[in-house]
C-alpha cells in the first residue's frame, strides 16, 4: 500500500489508466503493459466484520458491477451456512444476475463501444461517443438506452435500488417478487428482444467491414474459463468451472468452485500490484486464460435457449473450435443479452418465482466458503474465512478485470505492433484510438479512469530498450 | 401535587412539579432532540443533546434530568444550541467507526436520524478509527463496539426493566465500553436471560439480532414502554 502511494503521483495522471509500450533495440514493439489499478485494502477492511454484512459491504468495492459482488458474496455466505437456499430465492437471484448482464452489456456495447465501429475510428474523440451516435443513429442509441433501462429495472424491481441493493442475504433473499413486478418485467420483453436482434443484425454487418480489427484486436490463442452447468450449458450463477483451450477442447471440467485453488494460480508481478490469475496446471504465464462473454461462449456447449443458440452457431464460424479474437467480445456480449432476455422470458412464466419462502436460516456450519458467479465482465469469486462465531478472518477476491489483465497486455502489444514500426519515437494517433478500443473489448471495470462522455482516460508511454521513456501521450 | 408554570420557546406551559423540562416540553408538543433518553428507564444525562437555555442561568441544562421550576424561560432551539448539538453529534461520529452505508442499522438508526434532522453534514474532527471488536458469542444477539455511542440505554434497560444486571460500563473516557458480566464474552454470561430488551433499547447498530444484514436492523421500542406501563400503572395497553 505505502509503496503505491509514493509512486503513483509521479508516474501516472490521476484518474488515467496507464499503458506502457516497450520497444526493442530496433524500435519495434516488444511488449506492452496495461497497468490496472486495483482497489486494495478492501480485504483488510472486512476483517472482523460479521459475515452477514458481506453481501452489503462488497458491492461497495465497485460501483460498476455491485450486483455481481452482491451475489458472489451471498453465495460465499450460503456456503458458510452450508444451506441450500429456497428454490424461489435461487431463481430470483438468477433473475437479478440476468438483469445485471443485460444492463451492463447494453452499456458496454451501445454507449461505450459501438461509436467506434459505427461512427468510424477516425471520427474525432469529441464526437465519437454516445452523443455522436445519438445524432447519427437516434433509433439505435434509443434502443440501447432502453435496453439498459430494462436490465436496471429488473434489478430495481427485485432489489429496490438500481445500485448497491442489500437484497440477497446469506441463505436467500430478503424480498419476494410481486405479481406487479413480474408484469412489469414481462411487458418489457418484446421490445428488449427486438432491440437485441436489431443490434446483432447491425453488428454482423459491421464485422464484414472490420476484418482488420478482428485480426489484430487481441487475436491470439489462449485458454478460456467460465462457469457451465452439468450439461455444459451456458451458466451465469451456479455450476462449476470449465476451461477450454484455443481450439475449443475441454481441458478441465466439473471443477467445483470451492476447489478453485487447484486450477487457478495467482501470480504477482514485480511491477504491478494486481494479482494475475493463471491456469495452474500450465503454469505462469502459459496458463493465460480469458474470462467474460467471449470465454463463456467458448466454454459452453450451448446457450440453452433457441435464439441465442442459433446465433451461437453463427458466432462459432469465426473460429476453429474456439473464437480467439477479442474483438468478438462485442458479438459475444450481444448473444449473451439475447440469451438473457430469452431466459428472463422463460422465468417470468414460472409460478415458483412468486413464492414467499425466501430465506434458509442457519448458523455458522463451515469456517470457510467460496462463492462464484459470472459477472458481466467475467467470473467473479469470493472466498471467506470466518471464526466459529461468524466474524470475517480472511477474504480473497478474484475479479474479472484481474483475470483478463494478461490478455489485455497482449492485446495492446498486438495493436501497437500493427501501428508502430521501427518508430521514430512517436505515438501515432490512429494507434491511440485502436488501443482504447482494444481495451474496450474486455469492458474493464475502470470507473476511476473514465471521462464524462464514456471515453477511457488513458496515458501512454513509449519505453525504449534502455528503459528511457521516449514519448508520452494522454487522452 | 403543585403545578408549575413556565415558558418554553415563548409558549406558556403548565407542568407537574416532578416533571422534567423534557417531559413538559413534549406534553406541550415542543420537540427537543434526545439520544440517551429512553421512555421507561431513568435518565442519566449522558449525551447532552437535550441541552436547553434558561434565562438568567449561565450554563446550559440537560432537559432530560432538569426538573421544571416556576417562572423559568426556557429556549430549546437557539442558534447556539443547534451549533452545540451538531458538535456533539460530530464528536460521536468521530469517536468510533460509523459507516452507515454498510451498517445493520442504516435507515433505522437514531444517531443517523439526528444527524439528518440537525443538519450535521460533515465532521470537523479527526476520526479516531479505533479498532474495536464485535462480540458474536451470544446465540441470539451481537454487540458491535464500533457503533456504540455509550448512551447506556442498554445497561439501564438490562438493570431496571429486565432486572438481570448483565450489562455494565467498564473503563473511563474514550476507553469506556459496554461489557457483559465481568467482561466475559456475552455468550458465556451466566446472568443474561436472553430477553433481548437491550437490543430493543439500543439507538444505533451496536446491538443487533445475529444474522441481520445491512440496513436490516429494525426494532420495536413499543415493547419496552408496554412492559413499563404495565408494571407501573397496571395498564396493559398495546
Ligand atoms: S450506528 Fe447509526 S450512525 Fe452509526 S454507522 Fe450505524 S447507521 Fe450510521
Ligand atoms: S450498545 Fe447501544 S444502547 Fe448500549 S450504550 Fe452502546 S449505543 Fe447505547
Ligand atoms: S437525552 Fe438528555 S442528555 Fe441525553
Amino acid at each position: 500500500m505505502a509503496r503505491r502511494v509514493v509512486i503513483d503521483p509521479v508516474t501516472r495522471i490521476e484518474g488515467h489508466a496507464k499503458i506502457s509500450i516497450f520497444l526493442d533495440d530496433a524500435g519495434n514493439v516488444a511488449d506492452a503493459k496495461f497497468h490496472v489499478v486495483e482497489f486494495r485494502g478492501f480485504e483488510k477492511f472486512c476483517e472482523g466484520r460479521p459475515l452477514g454484512e458481506m453481501p452489503g459491504i462488497t458491492p461497495r468495492i465497485c460501483g460498476i458491477c455491485p450486483v455481481s459482488h452482491h451475489l458472489a458474496s451471498a453465495k460465499a455466505c450460503d456456503a458458510i451456512l452450508a444451506v441450500r437456499i429456497p428454490p424461489t430465492a435461487a431463481k430470483l437471484r438468477r433473475l437479478m444476475n440476468l438483469g445485471q448482464i443485460v444492463q451492463s452489456h447494453a452499456l458496454s456495447f451501445f454507449h461505450l463501444s459501438s461509436p467506434d465501429f459505427l461512427l468510424g475510428w477516425e471520427t474525432p474523440p469529441a464526437s465519437r461517443n454516445v452523443f455522436g451516435l445519438a445524432a447519427r443513429n437516434p433509433d439505435l442509441a434509443r434502443a440501447g438506452i432502453r435496453l439498459r433501462q430494462f436490465g436496471q429495472e429488473v434489478i430495481e424491481i427485485l432489489g429496490g435500488r438500481k445500485i448497491h441493493p442489500a437484497w440477497a442475504v446469506p441463505g436467500g433473499v430478503r424480498e419476494p417478487l410481486t405479481e406487479e413486478g413480474r408484469a412489469r418485467i414481462k411487458a418489457w420483453l418484446p421490445e428488449a428482444l427486438a432491440s437485441t436482434q436489431a443490434a446483432i443484425q447491425l453488428f454482423r454487418d459491421v464485422l464484414q467491414k472490420h476484418e482488420r480489427e478482428t485480426q489484430v484486436f487481441g487475436n491470439f490463442p489462449s485458454l478460456f474459463m467460465g462457469l457451465a452447468n452439468d450439461d455444459g450449458l451456458w451458466e451465469h450463477y451456479d455450476g462449476h468451472f470449465r476451461f477450454v483451450d484455443a481450439s475449443g477442447n475441454v481441458i478441465a471440467d466439473h471443477v467445483e468452485v470451492s476447489r478453485y485453488r487447484e486450477v487457478i494460480g495467482e501470480a504477482v508481478e514485480s511491477d504491478s500490484y494486481l494479482k494475475s490469475p493463471f491456469y495452474k496446471p500450465m503454469g505462469y504465464p502459459d496458463g493465460l486464460y480469458r474470462v467474460g462473454p467471449l470465454a463463456r461462449l467458448n466454454v459452453c456447449r450451448r446457450m440453452g435457449t433457441p435464439l441465442a443458440d442459433a446465433e451461437l452457431e453463427r458466432f462459432r464460424r469465426h473460429g476453429r473450435g474456439a473464437v480467439n479474437s477479442s474483438f468478438l467480445y462485442h458479438y459475444a456480449r450481444l448473444i449473451e443479452i439475447l440469451g438473457a432476455v430469452e431466459r428472463i422470458g422463460q422465468m417470468v412464466e414460472d409460478a415458483d418465482l412468486l413464492g414467499s419462502h425466501l430465506r434458509a436460516d442457519a448458523g455458522i456450519n463451515n469456517l470457510e466458503g467460496v462463492g462464484a458467479s459470472e459477472a458481466p465482465r467475467g467470473t467473479l469469486l469470493h472466498h471467506y474465512h470466518v471464526s466459529e462465531e461468524g466474524l470475517i478472518r480472511g477474504v480473497n477476491l478474484i475479479i474479472a478485470t484481474g483475470q483478463n489483465n494478461l490478455a489485455m497486455n497482449r492485446t495492446v502489444a498486438q495493436i501497437a505492433r500493427h501501428y508502430i514500426q521501427a518508430t521514430t519515437g512517436e505515438i501515432p494517433e490512429p494507434m491511440l484510438n485502436r488501443v482504447e478500443a482494444g481495451i474496450r473489448c474486455y469492458d474493464p471495470c475502470l470507473s476511476c479512469s473514465t471521462h464524462a462522455d464514456g471515453r477511457l482516460a488513458l496515458e501512454f508511454e513509449l519505453v525504449a530498450a534502455d528503459g528511457r521513456i521516449i514519448a508520452h501521450a494522454a487522452r | 401535587m403543585a403545578a408549575k408554570t413556565l415558558t418554553i420557546d415563548g409558549q406558556m406551559v403548565g407542568a407537574a412539579e416532578d416533571q422534567t423540562i423534557l417531559e413538559a416540553a413534549r406534553d406541550a408538543g415542543i420537540h427537543i432532540p434526545t439520544l440517551c433518553h429512553l421512555e421507561g428507564v431513568q435518565d442519566v444525562g449522558a449525551c447532552r443533546l437535550c441541552l436547553v437555555e434558561v434565562t438568567g442561568i449561565n450554563k446550559l441544562l440537560p432537559a432530560c434530568v432538569t426538573k421544571v421550576t416556576e417562572g423559568w424561560e426556557v429556549r430549546t432551539s437557539s442558534e447556539r444550541l443547534q451549533r452545540y448539538r451538531r458538535m456533539v453529534l460530530e464528536l460521536l461520529f468521530a469517536e468510533r467507526n460509523h459507516v452507515c452505508a454498510v451498517c445493520v442499522a442504516n435507515g433505522h438508526c437514531e444517531l443517523q436520524n439526528l444527524a439528518v434532522s440537525l443538519g450535521m453534514d460533515h465532521v470537523r474532527f479527526d476520526y479516531q478509527h479505533p479498532r474495536l471488536d464485535v462480540d458474536l458469542s451470544h446465540r441470539l444477539f451481537g454487540m458491535d463496539h464500533n457503533r456504540c455511542v455509550l448512551c447506556t440505554r442498554c445497561v439501564r434497560t438490562c438493570w431496571y426493566i429486565e432486572g438481570a444486571g448483565t450489562l455494565n460500563v467498564a473503563g473511563r473516557g474514550e476507553k469506556s465500553k459496554i461489557i457483559t458480566d465481568l467482561n466475559a464474552p456475552w455468550g458465556d454470561s451466566t446472568t443474561c436471560t436472553s430477553c433481548g430488551k437491550c437490543v430493543m433499547a439500543c439507538p444505533t447498530g451496536a446491538l443487533f439480532y445475529r444474522g441481520v444484514t445491512v440496513a436490516e436492523m429494525e426494532r420495536d421500542r413499543g415493547h419496552l414502554e408496554y412492559i413499563v406501563t404495565a408494571r407501573e400503572k397496571k395498564q396493559w395497553i398495546v
